[in-house]
């Protein structure tokens, strides 16, 4: 650990004592050539914005897939050969008809690949990734992460993560297709199914180099939140989204390595013989006698103590973002900051304690799981105080109705919605109908994909001018948010119809039962709405990319008249943030609205004879 | 609320105890699950080899050694930090050596890898914290290599530091070791 980060003791060189840090905005000695500055950067806000990218292009890809097995459920008698070019081996051509359709290894394929795509490159390090480092150090008044390395770093093993994972892409045996829990004995054993071959060793590869990337990366923002804050800015002066990123980053370093431990032993038990999770299995009649004793039980508990809290790391980010454009675009206070911090405290502490109940069908005990349901519903009440919160902050506010707004607003509805049918699946006794079906699907899709999705976007609306020092078009915005929105309900809506009907997930077809066949119309209309969805996402991807270049320029510092740091920063800052000293923090970051004649006052503005801090 | 922050401790050292304590939940994952299998039965109860036992030893004078390194380092007494710190990572070389020596030997008497989770949860955990050990003897001859090079070393406080978080891994990397082998004791 000696070498690893030596550079920030000068980046930080002084900054107790008024410093006069980088006169160059352009370039310091750490970024002096192109390489230094765009690819190998050390600056946290360029690798938010390759966390970003990365995350874009993955989410192209894990959408894309969603869209071609959407296909397959909604018109399974189509003639898909025209997918050919793109998926070549994949469409099996009936030589007497000449029809294409989607080869049923690589349907389950697409769906493994869907949730470990979403799930961990876009959600994860795409979301957490882009706005933990964008935000931490600009928000809580640092120049930089606590170890610029670790933090490139970070970047750097996510995106070699990503490379293995797309190179899987293009095996002869296709990439790993037994679901992105990657249960035993499907994961282990490369007999029970093509993907369980060389494209499971190299999810395995992927996701152990993802977890490092996640490591490096919570050790760093944990650090630079608890140690880097600028003079004032106590805890309960920090933005609700430092609160949000600091406790995520805490559930990812405290269930990650529980997961690579698990993956470690699903590698020996692949490569060295061992049996960690198998026992009496019997592929193709042939019983493997050798590999007993062990318990693929015990894989899902290690992997559910991640997975749980893994739901958690996806959408605290999102909430504080959520938190923050909520306030800042009504122009109000966020309403129970304290009950805010407290309540993702709350839920932090809970997410660990919740993990067997994506296990009940497993022939669990069921008054252990009991405990899990009471645990699983108490959550409803932290989150609950958040909801309230939220409506709250927006209820009688001066509503600015921007794209960031929207989504914010977006993102409490999804929540409430999605929220909800997690009650249900919370409870042992009702997950005996639902568990396995749509109704799962359609749940966790809305609560923390959809809703996830839309937190990530009100962020990338909200902050792009911090970013690019441009805004991106309103027009566009607006439809890319009406459209997700209707669409995602379109899509989700019946879904949950499905489930209750009892359809299972998972099915490549259901043309042998009887029962499911009376869904075919719903089928349909999922997969347009979700063909309607995906294109317009290439409309918010154009809107991006267009805005960078061609959007309308920032020309104030602060153009949401926000009273948090980040803004206080000048257009384009260069490395270090600050050309001049560190902003110092004499008040909470709400007060917005709070006197007659001010509309909002910034968190570097001393408080007045008197005045006492908004927080407390 | 307003009083100045005061800096308690260096980043990178608590960035280093952050680190630790995921580095600890890695392996609370293994006993957790070595716990939750042992009681399903079917467990093969096998008598660990000396070799384990002297390693123990080894690795604790290494990490006393280290401690009296860093304590001769700050008083700037060089030839006894060198001597010292290369004595320290001999013995964490010897400590790897013991720890194969003791898995052949547990071959010998017919426990293999796979052959019973017993032996798979040992050799997981062998591995895994040896590879956390060539973590921080590469971390220790950086430093040593650069105390070697220089005829005269001057005292800076980044240098001070450096040894500090080399130090507190190492005696990290003891610690779990200590763990490991309690735990696994006290299964027995």
């Amino acid at each position: 650990m000696a070498d690893i980060s030596v550079t920030d003791q000068d980046l930080h060189h002084g900054e107790d004592h008024g410093d006069h840090g980088h006169d160059d905005h352009h370039g310091d000695k750490y970024q002096s050539s192109f390489i230094d500055r765009y690819l190998f950067s050390m600056d946290h806000k360029t690798i938010a914005k390759q966390f970003l990218m990365t995350g874009m292009f993955w989410a192209v890809i894990g959408a894309g897939m969603s869209i071609i097995f959407r296909l397959q459920l909604g018109f399974p008698d189509a003639d898909l050969s025209w997918l050919q070019p793109l998926l070549g081996g994949w469409i099996d051509i009936n030589p007497s008809t000449g029809v294409g359709s989607l080869n049923p290894d690589f349907y389950y394929a697409l769906v493994t690949m869907h949730g470990t795509i979403i799930v961990f490159f876009v959600l994860t390090a795409g979301l957490s990734g882009t706005f933990s480092n964008l935000l931490i150090p600009l928000q809580i008044g640092a120049r930089d992460m606590a170890s610029p390395m670790l933090n490139m770093f970070s970047y750097w093993f996510f995106f070699l993560s990503g490379v293995v994972m797309f190179a899987s892409l293009f095996l002869n045996t296709g990439p790993f297709s037994g679901g992105w829990t990657a249960y035993p004995p499907l994961s282990e054993l490369p007999q029970a199914s093509d993907g369980s071959k060389a494209g499971m060793t190299l999810w395995l590869l992927s996701l152990v180099l993802f977890v490092v990337s996640v490591l490096l990366g919570g050790i760093n923002y944990i650090t630079t939140i608890l140690n880097m804050r600028t003079k004032g800015m106590s805890m309960f002066r920090m933005p609700l989204t430092i609160w949000a990123f600091l406790v995520t980053a805490i559930i990812g370093l405290l269930s990650f390595p529980v997961i690579a431990s698990g993956f470690f032993m699903v590698l020996f038990d692949r490569a060295l013989g061992t049996s960690f999770f198998l026992n009496e299995i019997y592929v193709a009649g042939e019983a493997l006698t050798e590999r007993v004793g062990g318990s693929a039980i015990l894989f899902q508990h290690l992997f559910w103590f991640l997975g749980h809290p893994e739901v958690y790391i996806i959408i605290l980010p999102a909430m504080g973002i959520v938190s923050e454009v909520l306030s800042v675009h009504s122009r109000k206070p966020i309403f129970g900051y304290k009950a805010m911090v407290f309540s993702i405290l709350a839920i932090a502490v809970l997410s660990f304690l919740v993990w067997a109940h994506h296990m009940f069908m497993t022939g669990m005990n069921p008054f252990v799981a009991n405990i899990f349901v009471l645990f699983t519903l108490i959550i409803a009440v932290p989150s609950a105080v958040k909801v309230f919160n939220w409506i709250a902050t927006i209820w009688g506010g001066n509503l600015r109705f921007n794209t960031p707004l929207l989504f914010a607003i977006g993102f409490v509805s999804l929540f409430i919605s999605g929220g909800l049918t997690g009650l249900f699946l919370g409870n042992a006794a009702i997950d005996i109908q639902q568990h396995d079906t749509y109704f799962v699907v359609a749940h966790f899709h809305v609560v923390m994909g959809v809703a996830a999705f839309f937190g990530m976007f009100a962020g990338v609306y909200h902050w792009f001018p911090r970013m690019f020092g441009r805004f991106m078009n309103e027009t566009l915005g607006k439809i890319h948010f009406w459209g997700t929105l209707i669409g995602a309900y379109a899509i989700f809506g019946p879904m949950h119809y499905l489930g209750m009907a009892g359809v299972p997930r998972r099915y490549y077809s259901f043309d042998t039962f009887s029962a499911f066949a009376d869904f075919d119309m719903m089928n349909k209309f999922m997969t347009i709405a979700a063909i309607v969805v995906f294109l317009i996402q290439i409309l918010f991807l154009i809107n991006f990319f267009y805005s960078i270049y061609k959007g309308k320029k920032q020309t104030t510092m602060n153009p949401w008249e926000a009273t948090t740091l980040e803004w206080t920063a000048p257009i384009n800052a260069g490395h270090g943030n600050w050309p001049g000293a560190i902003p110092h923090v004499h008040r909470w970051p709400y007060d917005l609205s709070r006197y007659e004649d001010r509309d909002f006052v910034p968190q570097t503005e001393p408080l007045a004879e008197g005045e006492i801090d908004g927080g407390h | 609320m307003t009083a100045p922050r005061v800096r308690r401790i260096h980043p990178q050292k608590f960035a280093l105890w952050v680190g630790i304590i995921s580095m600890t939940m890695l392996f609370s994952a293994f006993t957790s699950a070595y716990i939750v299998r042992k009681s399903a039965g079917n467990w093969l109860s096998f008598p660990l080899p000396d070799a384990f036992f002297y390693s123990t030893g080894v690795i604790l004078s290494s990490s006393i050694l280290l401690h009296m390194a860093y304590k001769a380092f700050v008083k700037e007494n060089y030839q006894l930090f060198r001597g010292l710190g290369i004595a320290s990572s001999v013995l964490g070389i010897v400590f790897l050596i013991l720890q194969y020596q003791g898995w052949i030997a547990l071959n010998d008497i017919g426990v293999f890898l796979h052959t019973n989770q017993s032996s798979s949860f040992l050799g997981v955990m062998l591995l895994a914290h040896s590879f956390h050990l060539v973590g921080g003897l590469a971390a220790l001859s950086i430093v040593l290599t650069y105390a070697l090079r220089k005829k005269t070393l001057k005292l800076t406080p980044k240098r001070q530091l450096r040894m500090e978080l080399v130090c507190t891994f190492w005696h990290f990397v003891d610690i779990l070791w200590l763990y490991i082998i309690v735990f696994i004791l006290i299964q027995q």
